[in-house]
């Protein structure tokens, strides 16, 4: 695949980047170079961390010098299949009931769509998990219909928003696992926690794993609220043809 | 009897427990934090025979007392020039005590300095959370609940190698005696969308560590950097000391709690051997960038490995203004001893 373009974050941090901007092609190569540099352990490399569009690559200097580093990630670039590994396929439930859907009014108003066609809009993209970030469990996904790129961000961030929220903002889609303030719009909320400390795994979805969010009411979200905080993993992993 | 503890009499707001940081997690959006100075955090672990990276209290600028309970416990106290007093009687730092039940150990700000530092020999018992009990209060992970330490806490000694009684003594740890006026970057990774003079300008102009400041972010104040064309890069991987460059044009400089990613472009990076001395400094305080290639900061790296490689040395305490019966108890070794050499 194309060499990225290699950057330092200081002298204990390396970026191959492969483009500038949200593209599945990007991510591909991305995730494919990940998988090389995890594989390869060397001695040295303390973490990679996949973005839309780079790696970042946290090592030690004492250990292992730039100029080795970068020889190593260029071949591994090389040698890497642009094609990635096909990721699993998810159904995530979600409550896009007013209480937790708290601004598909604004999102509605903003794109002149009735409320019932943002929900079913919503639920009817398949998304790609492009990276975590910002917070534990924070999953960034694209694949949000076209039509929500006219939602920006917030102007002013509102306060913590209750935990395993789904929201959108800037063309992007969102679920956010822990309380935080957020320039996000929440559109609803999950009873499945993409991370949890008290779960085994930790962490159920792995970056390029796609997604689609299955519309549920309250009662079932009450239900399946219970099942998943006492451990129980309540997204589906769909076996794919 | 338990084991020897550490009780928590009372603790500023910025009072957390730090181990060298939880690592592998970053692409899960696990901050890594760990110490905002990690040089004084490992130097207080050394003097006592801890490893580099062991759990350690981080005082902050609200201060911290502490007692010993269900025994002695053995604590180095290294960072910022606080004030600490042992039952009311000043003691110069970075220093090596053994705090007996019923001693009151207070540390309180000094003139300069923002973050100080207390390791208890034997390090604490503190259940790890993903491999690290660095305390991230944001995301509520490690420490004791995921919170800072508060009045009432007590801290379990792990097992403790069996120091003996130590006598007060400075350590001798001049590698902490650092510069707080030039804090050395290696640009990029996006200085590229930055004029030339902008990025010149960046590194000549004075720079003033803003009030706003905390364990995420140090946030800059100064004439503001105009980027070159757009501030919203699509979200990419943030090292510790990462320079962000809001639309705003005033630097943040990504510190121990950041997030792993983020979404401005990153003028610059503080180098790891100056990113501890950057941190001890105060609101208000002025100082200047300056550009250094790698092969310099992983110099300056390797000259702060070495200095912690050799045993902390120590001397203890001569006092003449203390009372008879605190000179009484204590056990005044002349010459020079290995902080890793039993204690006599």
């Amino acid at each position: 695949m194309p060499a990225p373009r290699l950057l330092d974050a200081g002298e204990t941090a390396l970026v191959a980047e492969f483009g500038n901007e949200v593209d599945p092609v990007l991510s591909d190569r991305v995730l494919a170079l990940d998988a090389a540099v995890t594989a390869r352990a060397l001695p040295g490399v303390r973490e990679s961390v996949p973005t839309y569009r780079s790696l970042m690559i946290h090592y030690d200097p004492l250990v292992i010098d730039r100029a080795t580093l970068a020889a190593e990630v260029t071949a591994l670039a090389q040698a890497a299949p642009a094609e990635g590994r096909r990721g699993a396929l998810w159904t995530i439930p979600c409550c896009y009931d007013p209480e937790f859907g708290e601004d598909i009014a604004t999102i509605a108003a903003t794109t002149g769509l009735p409320p019932d066609e943002v929900v079913a809009l919503h639920s009817s993209a398949r998304y790609r998990l492009y990276m975590y970030g910002f917070a534990p469990g924070f999953c960034y996904l694209g694949g949000l219909p076209d039509v929500f790129a006219k939602v920006s961000r917030r102007l002013k961030p509102r306060p913590p928003h209750p935990p395993n929220v789904v929201m959108m903002a800037g063309g992007l889609a969102s679920i956010a696992t822990v309380s935080m303030p957020t320039g996000w719009f929440l559109v609803g909320r999950t009873p499945e926690r993409m991370f949890s400390l008290t779960r085994t795994p930790t962490v159920l979805l792995d970056v390029g794993d796609e997604l689609m969010f299955e519309p549920i009411d309250r009662a079932t979200f009450d239900a399946l609220e219970a099942r998943a905080a006492a451990g129980e993993v309540v997204a589906r992993r769909e076996v794919q043809p | 009897m338990s084991a020897p503890a550490l009780r928590i009499v009372a603790a500023g707001p910025g009072t957390t427990i730090q181990d060298s940081g939880r690592h592998g997690y970053l692409r899960f959006g696990v901050t890594g934090a760990g110490p905002m100075d990690a040089l004084a955090h490992a130097t207080a672990n050394l003097a006592v025979g801890n490893a580099a990276g062991a759990s350690a209290i981080e005082v902050g600028l609200g201060g911290l007392s502490l007692a010993a309970e269900d025994g002695p416990v053995t604590l180095a106290i290294a960072g910022a020039p606080f004030t600490v007093t042992l039952d009311g009687q000043k003691l110069e730092t970075p220093l090596v005590l053994t705090l007996e039940p019923g001693a009151a150990l207070a540390l309180r700000a000094g003139p300069t300095g923002a973050w100080c530092y207390v390791a208890a020999a034997g390090s604490f018992a503190t259940a790890p959370v993903l491999g690290s009990t660095a305390t991230h209060t944001r995301s509520g992970l490690g420490g004791l609940d995921g919170g800072p330490l508060k009045a009432g806490d007590r801290l379990p000694l792990g097992a403790t190698a069996d120091l003996g009684h130590t006598a007060p003594s400075r350590l001798i740890a001049p590698w902490l005696e650092r510069s707080r006026d030039v804090v050395r970057v290696v640009l990029g990774p996006q200085d590229d969308f930055f004029a030339p003079e902008v990025v010149e300008r960046f590194l000549t102009q004075p720079w003033t560590l803003s009030g706003r400041s905390d364990r995420m972010g140090y946030l800059l104040e100064g004439e503001p950097l105009t980027h070159a064309g757009g501030f919203n890069i699509v979200s990419d991987g943030i090292a510790h000391g990462a320079i962000q460059v809001p639309g705003e044009g005033l630097p943040i400089v990504q510190m121990a709690d950041r997030a792993p990613t983020g979404g401005y472009p990153k003028i610059a990076t503080v180098i790891g051997a100056d990113l501890g001395s950057f941190a001890q400094l105060r609101p208000g305080a002025s100082f200047r960038f300056a550009a250094v290639d790698i092969a310099t900061a992983v110099a300056a790296r390797r000259g702060q490995a070495e200095a912690l490689a050799r045993p902390v040395e120590r001397v203890p305490f001569i006092r003449t203004d203390l009372p008879s019966d605190f000179l009484l108890g204590l056990n005044l070794v002349g010459g020079v001893v290995s902080a890793t050499a039993p204690a006599t």
